[in-house]
């Protein structure tokens, strides 16, 4: 634990975009999170892990404003996002993925992409309905499309673009969530599961890709449950366990972590 | 004949002009199913003996019918097509539309249903404004909670809306000095907005001469009158036909959809779902009041029994047979509930029935004894065809007609590729 307070106290906040401080979640009697503090540096991959039930998801939630957190603060930018709604969060620059993917089935896979981008003019209604205001919406759908096109490319998705979103493999489906995800120019990205179910081949792929954006600034906060992934891929590593926090550092440190064997890894990695 | 001609020449310019806003195929669909129709009405007309005029009287009829069963359809696919909004209020907010706009328009001696005595476009703008906000009120509760709850909230309401109005303390009722109403069991009378065909026929020049020319060939005046009002509420069809499309296809429309879709996503992406939902809630339900008024506020009296919820659940049939997203769809299934399973049943029931009894045997009744039971009560057993259609429906074709279409919601066409650096480097290299 003194890890973690450790790196709450000494980070700056710039370099630590996204701040958890003793979050704690309640369904009923049950504590899904209990008191859990962690900062995420700027452009660092960091893994959260755990076993199932140890609150991973929860705490997604929480910072994401899908559920209020019961206590505690969760920090964007140094901005208290703890009850924003869920879309302000992502308007912030803050967005996730989901566990199981929930690509929007009836749309194509290019309509997926084009819902994402900020600040599209053509989301109100009177400039989507009125004749001369529509040429403006026009021209930035334009622009949306080729920033999509390239996006597809990168997640070599291309060739699906018209197909229907609900038709994708449970791998493709991954890898259009995340495309999508990242089409909205997020400053923080929160990956739940983004590897599961997706071939090796592809799984490298989408790491390289990972880094890649890290490198140009991009922050991730990563749930797998591959621990060769997690070991060999992520700066730091949030090991989390029955709702809080139980060892946070590098791989060689989690590694050694006593605590973390014990409830986790079973035996040494 | 020249009337029926010209009749003729008048449909095809519109035609050719909703064909430029849709493209042929659809056109065409509709084109098509319009003219079968045309075609049954024309035979069962010529079976019952009508002369010209009454064949062009049931034409105009029929087509009436579906104009308005395409407005509400349409309407409606904007909420339950695009949105997944579950709204079952819709006779609720028809009636709204229409007691506003008579009540706004109605002159204060009127009676029943004193009013303001507003000229009748800002008494339809207010109907609309009225029935928006209604539809907000109802919304910013319910959309809060889970879509089934939307259901509750507007069927209540619809139906709280109507003996609202049946009451006898809202019939006549004292605002600021004026005395207004909207007369309660008795009903409304207001300036018809029908009589605008009158009104075209008398100020249009050439139009009175070509309502004596259609009067030399049989279609005496007040059928005249009706058709003009007849194009104009298939003008309005086409008005609402191009927004809605236009909504479909914009980002506005995507959101609309990805709503439909997964709300979660869509609000997890960084849109504000409540206000998207709101918005088209309340501009969907401003489309309900306008085509309530024009369709079944046509005549100039209404009451609370053409605003049942009955009427809810045929332009919800008529969605799910066009198709629930499309809106071609939507107009081909209100054409296809409103003449099919409405008009030409009525027609068949009231020009040929007779007064056949049940057939004594199954012999009997392959024998052929049926076919005159069954015209004679076809009223009762159109019924029990549209409940056969439905489940026929939801087995084969859940989609409806045109519901597994897709209609790309973008402002621009998705197919199309730059050829990006990247891509044209990878065929350089290999």
């Amino acid at each position: 634990m003194s890890q973690q307070t450790l790196t709450l106290s000494e980070n700056t906040t710039t370099e630590t975009p996204l701040r958890v401080e003793s979050l704690r979640k309640e369904f009923g009697g049950i504590t899904a999170v209990a008191d859990t503090s962690f900062a995420v540096e700027k452009g660092s991959l960091t893994g959260l892990i755990g076993p199932n039930g140890a609150g991973k998801s929860t705490t997604f939630n929480c910072i994401t404003g899908v559920y209020t957190p019961t206590a505690g603060r969760v920090y964007f930018d140094d901005t208290d996002i703890t009850t924003d709604s869920p879309h302000e969060i992502a308007q912030q620059g803050l967005v996730r993925t989901f566990q199981i993917a929930r690509e929007l089935s009836e749309m194509t896979v290019m309509e997926n992409m084009m819902l994402s981008p900020k600040h599209q003019q053509g989301e109100s209604l009177l400039r989507s309905v009125l004749p001369g205001l529509r040429e403006a919406v026009i021209k930035q759908e334009e622009k949306n499309r080729e920033r999509v096109w390239e996006m597809l490319e990168f997640f070599e998705i291309d060739h699906l673009a018209g197909e229907y979103a609900g038709n994708l493999s449970g791998g493709q489906a991954k890898l259009l969530e995340m495309a999508r995800a990242l089409m909205t120019d997020p400053e923080v990205v929160l990956l739940d599961e983004p590897l599961a179910g997706v071939n090796p081949t592809l799984e490298q792929k989408l790491l390289d890709r990972i880094h890649t954006l890290c490198d140009e600034g991009y922050t991730f906060l990563l749930v797998e449950h591959d621990m060769n992934i997690i070991m060999n891929h992520c700066e730091r590593i949030i090991v989390m366990h029955q709702g809080q926090v139980l060892a946070d550092g590098d791989a060689d440190a989690i590694r050694e972590n006593e605590r973390v064997i014990d409830a986790y890894l079973g035996d040494p990695v | 004949m020249s009337g029926k001609l010209s009749e003729k020449t008048v449909r095809e310019t519109v035609i050719t002009a909703i064909g430029e806003m849709v493209g042929d195929n659809d056109l065409r669909m509709i084109a098509g199913l319009l003219a079968g129709v045309y075609l049954l009405c024309i035979a069962l007309g010529l079976l019952a003996g009508f002369p010209i005029g009454g064949i062009v009287n049931t034409l105009r009829a029929v087509t009436v019918f579906a104009a308005g069963y395409g407005m509400l359809v349409l309407a409606l696919n904007l909420h339950w097509g695009y949105t997944g909004l579950f709204n079952i209020g819709v006779a609720g907010f028809m009636a709204i539309g229409t007691y506003v706009t008579a009540i706004l328009s109605s002159p204060p001696t009127m009676m029943p249903g004193p009013g303001l005595g507003l000229p009748v476009p800002i008494a339809i703008l207010g109907g609309m404004v009225a029935t928006a906000i209604a539809g907000l009120l109802t919304a910013l509760p319910a959309l809060k909670m889970r879509a089934d709850y939307l259901a509750i909230v507007t069927v209540a309401l619809s139906e709280i809306i109507r003996l609202s109005i049946k009451s006898q303390s809202l019939a006549e009722f004292t605002l600021a000095g004026r005395t207004l109403g909207t007369g309660g069991g008795r009903g409304i009378r207001y300036p018809a907005p029908g009589s605008i065909g009158g009104a075209v026929t008398e100020t249009v020049p050439g139009m009175a001469t070509l309502a004596e020319a259609a009067a030399a060939v049989g279609i005496n005046t007040p059928v005249f009158t009706g058709l003009i009002y007849m194009f104009i509420l298939v003008a309005t069809v086409a008005i609402f036909y191009s927004i809605i499309v236009r909504i479909g296809s914009s980002p506005f429309g995507r959101v609309l959809k990805a709503i439909r879709e997964d709300e979660l996503v869509a609000s997890s992406l960084g849109k504000n779902t409540s206000i998207y939902k709101l918005k088209i809630f309340a501009f969907g339900c401003a489309l309900m009041g306008l085509g309530g008024y024009l369709w079944l506020g046509r005549s100039g009296f209404v009451n609370d029994l053409s605003f049942r919820p009955n009427i809810t659940f045929f332009i919800f049939i008529a969605l799910i047979i066009g198709g629930a997203g499309s809106n071609t769809g939507s107009i081909l299934g209100g054409i296809m509930f409103s003449s099919l399973l409405f008009y030409v049943p009525q027609f068949v029931s009231q020009n040929f029935s007779g007064n056949a009894s049940p057939p004594g045997s199954f012999a009997a009744a392959i024998d052929g004894a049926i076919v005159p039971y069954i015209i004679t009560n076809i009223g009762p057993l159109r019924f029990v065809g549209i409940g056969v259609l439905l489940i026929y429906l939801i087995q084969r074709r859940p989609d409806g007609i045109l519901g597994h279409r897709k209609e790309d919601a973008a402002a621009v066409n998705l197919g199309e590729r730059p050829q990006s650096q990247s891509r044209v480097n990878k065929e350089k290299s290999s």
